[in-house]
């Protein structure tokens, strides 16, 4: 009995060992394979991290200038736009805005009677829109300098609230975009913003002109 | 005032984005076509002032829509449409592969932005939308809709689910179910009304329709119930069309 234990131990070493025998066999093998070759191509590939490219077509910005907010005077006003350059041409430019109107002739005249409470003076706007650069040029400042403009048409929906409700707005205007640098736009923007209105009484069509000069950047 | 903060900030970005940009290193490629052409200004319109030929190295400096801003190795620097660089090769002499967009990317695109404009049942609607796109034919899509009438005006939030019936075709119909909730504010000069807010269920179908770069027009009917807290539902109907941008 027990020498036929030992006959399995001793087959199990050798088996084992045969086994590892044959492995180390083959690491001889491989380890051959990687004698140097006769011809060597020693090409190194050159690995090249190419940097990404800027891509630089949103625009940011804000805005200042006057507005004529039919019969409440002529106010100042802010805001601030973002777009985006679809092509060479088209863009849409979404853009908000405030203004606090003053009294109407009436109000002043009658001294008393106000037509609106503090809050419904607020006028404030926003828009989407759609322009295109019509007329690409250049601006040449003295000898050595010149500065790439874009005259753009531009018109758009969207919401103005005044004297305490919301009316849907359509705006369209004329832009200049002066481009000091490749990254940096002066805006001059002339937009009518046209809503109805039934303030007083009788509902009536509403033009609203607005001039406003803004800075802009590109990224 | 909290807007003028944002943008306030935003242009802040873009400057600090802008400044890092120029310690930025650009991509060399060499010429392949026989010249190209440098323009003064990113636009068919402005002139051509300089003229590379091939084989000669240009740094990439920027892009913007349809052309890129170049420096030649003399240093002048100019506008080159990409067409002119379908065919530069990379410093490895491998072409370079142009990041123009088309068709494919369309197909591929995850996330997409709009604006509609149209009717709401008699009402001016400017409605905004965000999607994500699950699989080609599938997508989910939130939109938020303002719109503005004679006698009231109402803001909407709905979520949407989006079957496109061709995913590879430039114009392809689809329908859509969605839900979500309205708030309706009577206008001002009208007297003893109150704001109210229902819940909505809707359904429609439309067509979009791939133009250009990122661009999709898009166009759709929806037929909406606004299950209100009165005897009967209110039933309306939308017609809208607009633009939007995948990324």
């Amino acid at each position: 009995m027990e020498s036929r234990v030992l006959v399995l131990l001793l087959g199990l070493t050798l088996c084992v060992g045969g086994l590892t025998g044959c492995a180390r066999d083959r690491l001889v093998q491989a380890e051959d394979t990687t004698q140097p070759p006769v011809i060597d191509p020693d090409v190194a590939r050159r690995d090249i991290e190419v940097p990404r490219i800027d891509t630089e077509d949103f625009e940011v910005g804000i805005l200042a200038g006057q507005i004529s907010v039919e019969d409440f005077g002529v106010n100042t006003v802010a805001g601030g736009r973002f777009a985006y350059h679809v092509t060479e041409g088209f863009f849409v430019e979404l853009a908000a805005g405030r203004a606090d109107t003053e009294l109407t002739s009436f109000e002043r005249l009658s001294g008393a009677a106000q037509l609106l409470t503090e809050d419904e003076r607020e006028y404030s706007y926003y828009n989407v829109s759609l322009g295109y650069n019509i007329f690409p040029g250049e601006h040449f400042i003295g000898k050595n300098r010149t500065m790439n403009t874009q005259t753009y048409v531009i018109g758009g929906v969207g919401k103005t609230t005044f004297a305490g409700d919301d009316r849907f707005t359509i705006n369209f205007g004329l832009g200049m975009r002066l481009m000091p640098l490749d990254w940096l736009a002066v805006h001059g923007d002339i937009r009518d913003h046209v809503f109805d209105i039934d303030l007083l009484g009788q509902e009536k069509t509403s033009h609203n002109f607005e001039a406003t000069l803004g800075v802009t950047f590109f990224f | 005032m909290r807007w003028v903060l944002l943008v306030l900030s935003l242009s802040q970005l873009a400057i600090a984005w802008n400044a890092a940009g120029a310690e930025r290193q650009h991509r060399e490629v060499t010429i392949a076509d026989p010249y190209i052409e440098l323009h003064t200004g990113p636009g068919g319109g402005y002139p051509v002032f300089f003229v590379a030929e091939r084989g000669e190295q240009i740094e990439l400096l920027m892009k913007r829509t349809e052309w890129f801003k170049v420096r030649v190795a003399r240093g002048q620097e100019g506008w080159v449409h990409f067409e002119q660089l379908t065919t530069t090769l990379n410093p490895d002499g491998q072409p370079f592969d142009l990041p123009a967009l088309g068709f494919s990317d369309y197909e591929a695109r995850r996330w997409e932005v709009g604006a509609l404009y149209g009717d709401f049942g008699g009402a001016n609607v400017i409605a905004t939308y965000g999607s994500r796109t699950f699989t080609p034919n599938l997508s989910g899509e939130m939109w938020v809709s303002q719109a503005i009438g004679r006698f009231s005006d109402s803001t909407m939030v709905t979520l949407n689910i989006v079957h496109l019936m061709y995913p590879d075709w430039r114009a392809s119909p689809y329908f859509t179910l969605g839900g979500g909730v309205i708030k309706t504010q009577p206008k001002a000069t009208l007297v003893a009304t109150t704001d109210r807010t229902d819940n909505v269920a809707l359904a429609g179908a439309g067509v979009r329709v791939y133009l250009t770069r990122r661009f999709v027009f898009r166009g759709e009917y929806k037929t909406h119930v606004v299950f209100t807290s009165r005897n009967d539902n209110e039933e309306v109907q939308e017609w809208k069309a607009g633009f939007s941008f995948f990324f």
